[in-house]
C-alpha cells in the first residue's frame, strides 16, 4: 500500500527521517534504514537540512526506493529556481518517488555556506500550487507536459510557534493549494498539541506529529534556546539528568515512546526524528509498540 | 534615499594609484545626507589626499550628481580642472559615478562610496532598508510593511514557520515580519489579504538593466 493509500485508510502512521551524509558513503544510512524497513510507512530524506551542503535528497529517495522503503522527498525552495524545481519533481516522479514534503528551507546564512545566494523563487505555499499543476499535466507556463506525474504533496506546520495563528492561516493556505499530509515541528508536550488540534479541527487533512529521540539535557536546553515553537518541558529536562549517561538511550527511548503513545488517539501518525541516532529507531518503535 | 557608507581609505588610495592630480566630487543630496559625500567630507577628503601627495585640482558638490544635465553642468562649470586632472573621485553613489563619467565625457571615474541599498534615514546615523526596488510593489496586500525586503527570504504567503519569540529565525535582532504584517493585517481588519494565496512573482519585471521611458 502506498502512502497515499494508508492516509486514506484509518491506519496509524509512521514516518522517520533520515538525513543524508556529507559525503559519498551511503552504506551506513542505507544500513540504518534498512533496520525499520517495513515498520515505518515512508522515510522522509532532508533536503540539504540547516542549509548544510551534502549529497541530495533526490539520489538517496530514489536509493531508499531501490532498497524497498517508501520515500518522502523533502524538497526546498531555498536552491532552485522554478525551472529547477518543476524539473526535480519531474526527475522524482521519473525515479518512482511519490511523495513529497514542500518547504521553505532555512536560510543559507545559518548553515555552512553563509556567502551562497538564496534563491527563494518560490514559497512552500506557491511550491504546492506548481506540484498541483504539474499532477493535472501542464508546466507553470501553460506548456502541456508529456506524461504527468503523480505526486502526493505534503507540508509542514509548526504547532508550538507563538503567535500561532498566523501559522494556521498559512496551514489554511497550504490545504487549498493541494497538501494532502502534515508533518510537524517536534512535540514534547501532549497538552499543548491537544490545544493546537483544537484549534486546526477544521483542517481535514491528516497530521503526523514529529517525535525526537531527546539525546541529553544540553540538546534539550540547545533546541529551548534555538528552535522556534519547541518547548521541551522542565520535567522532561530533570527525568533525562536523573539517569547515568550509558542509560541515556533507554531514557530518550522511554521519553518518545511515551510521547507516541500519547499521542496515537490524538492525531493520525507520528513522524520520528532521530537526528543521528537513526540505530536507535527500532528499539523506539518496539517500546512504542509499533 | 540611497544609502552610502565610505570605502576604507586604503582602497581608495589604491584606485588613486598612478594618479597625480585629483578632481573631487560629491553629492548634495543623498551623499550628504549619509555624510559621505556632502561639503565637509569633500573637504576632508581633500585634506587627506593632500596628505598622501596627490593635487586636488578642485573640488565640488553637485546638486544631484546622478541627474546627467547637473553632471553636463558641473563639467562646463569645471572644465580646465576636471581636464588638468588624471581621474574624478567622485564621492557619490555608483549610480553618480556612471553619471558623472557620461557627463565629463568619459573621464576616469574613480568611486569613493559603497552604495548600498535603498534605505529610511533614522535618527542617530541609522538606515534601514525597506525596498529593494522591486518592480512590482505587493505593500498594499501587506499592511505597507514590505515582505520581498523585511523578510530574508522573501516569502509572499505567510510567516517561514521559524520565528522564535517574535524574532526573525535569519536574524535575532529583527522582527519576524510577518508576525508584524499579520497584527497589522488584523488591526486594519485586512486578514482577508493574508488568507489569499499570493501568486508566484514575474522576476522578468525587474531583470537588469531596467529602463523607463516616459516620452
Ligand atoms: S514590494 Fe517591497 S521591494 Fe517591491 S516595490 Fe514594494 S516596497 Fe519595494
Ligand atoms: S522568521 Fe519571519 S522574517 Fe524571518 S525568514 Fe521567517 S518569515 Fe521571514
Amino acid at each position: 500500500m502506498s502512502l497515499a493509500e494508508k492516509l486514506k485508510s484509518d491506519k496509524f502512521i509512521v514516518t522517520c527521517e533520515i538525513g543524508p551524509p556529507k559525503g559519498i558513503n551511503v552504506d551506513k544510512i542505507l544500513k540504518e534504514a534498512d533496520s525499520f524497513k517495513e515498520r515505518v510507512d515512508a522515510v522522509n530524506v532532508t533536503d540539504l537540512q540547516s542549509s548544510v551542503m551534502r549529497l541530495g535528497s533526490l539520489v538517496m529517495c530514489y536509493l531508499l526506493r531501490t532498497w524497498g522503503h517508501e520515500p518522502i522527498l523533502q524538497l526546498t525552495t531555498r536552491d532552485r529556481n522554478r525551472l529547477a524545481l518543476q524539473s526535480d519533481i519531474l526527475s522524482a516522479a521519473v525515479l518512482g518517488i511519490e511523495n513529497i514534503l514542500a518547504l521553505t528551507g532555512d536560510h543559507p546564512l545559518r548553515g555552512d555556506h553563509p556567502e551562497a545566494k538564496p534563491v527563494y523563487d518560490l514559497d512552500s505555499v506557491q511550491l504546492l500550487e506548481v506540484i498541483k499543476l504539474l499532477n493535472s499535466g501542464v508546466d507553470m507556463a501553460g506548456n502541456k507536459l508529456d506524461g504527468k506525474p503523480k505526486i502526493l504533496p505534503g507540508a509542514a506546520v509548526n504547532p508550538g510557534i507563538d503567535p500561532i495563528e498566523p501559522e494556521i492561516i498559512k496551514m489554511e493556505k497550504k490545504v487549498k493549494s493541494g497538501a494532502k499530509f502534515f508533518q510537524t515541528q517536534a512535540v514534547f508536550d501532549i497538552d499543548k498539541f491537544t490545544l493546537f488540534l483544537k484549534k486546526v479541527k477544521h483542517i481535514d487533512v491528516p497530521i503526523l506529529a514529529s517525535v525526537i529521540l531527546l539525546k541529553s539535557p544540553a540538546m534539550a536546553h540547545y533546541m529551548n534556546d534555538n528552535v522556534a515553537g519547541v518547548n521541551v518541558p522542565n520535567t522532561l529536562i530533570k527525568d533525562i539528568e536523573s539517569v547515568d549517561k550509558k542509560d541515556r538511550v533507554k531514557k530518550a527511548v522511554e521519553i518518545a515512546s511515551g510521547l507516541i503513545n500519547g499521542l496515537k488517539t490524538l492525531c493520525r501518525g507520528v513522524h520520528i526524528m532521530p537526528i543521528g541516532w537513526e540505530s536507535k529507531v527500532p528499539l523506539l518503535l518496539d517500546a512504542a509498540g509499533l | 534615499m540611497i544609502i552610502t557608507k565610505q570605502k576604507d581609505k586604503k582602497t581608495i588610495l589604491d584606485y588613486l594609484k598612478g594618479d597625480k592630480k585629483i578632481f573631487i566630487a560629491g553629492c548634495g543630496e543623498c551623499a550628504t545626507v549619509c555624510k559621505t559625500g556632502g561639503e565637509e567630507e569633500v573637504l576632508s577628503m581633500k585634506n587627506f589626499l593632500g596628505k598622501y601627495g596627490k593635487i586636488v585640482t578642485g573640488t565640488t558638490v553637485v546638486d544631484v550628481p546622478c541627474h546627467l544635465v547637473k553632471a553636463k553642468k558641473m563639467y562646463q562649470q569645471h572644465k580646465k580642472q576636471i581636464q588638468e586632472s588624471d581621474s574624478i573621485l567622485a564621492m557619490v553613489c555608483g549610480d553618480g559615478v556612471q553619471t558623472i563619467m557620461d557627463g565629463t565625457k568619459g573621464k576616469k571615474v574613480h568611486p569613493a562610496l559603497e552604495t548600498l541599498f535603498l534605505g529610511e534615514v533614522q535618527p542617530n546615523g541609522r538606515f534601514v532598508q525597506k525596498c529593494s526596488l522591486c518592480s512590482d510593489c505587493v505593500l498594499d496586500e501587506t499592511g505597507s510593511l514590505c515582505p520581498i525586503t523585511l523578510c530574508p527570504k522573501g516569502l509572499l504567503n505567510g510567516p517561514c514557520g521559524g520565528a522564535k519569540d517574535g524574532k526573525c529565525e535569519v536574524d535575532k535582532d529583527m522582527d519576524c515580519v510577518w508576525i508584524q504584517i499579520y497584527e497589522r493585517l488584523k488591526k486594519l481588519g485586512q486578514l482577508s489579504k493574508m488568507k489569499k494565496i499570493q501568486p508566484t512573482r514575474d522576476n522578468s519585471k525587474r531583470l537588469s538593466p531596467r529602463r523607463l521611458e516616459t516620452k
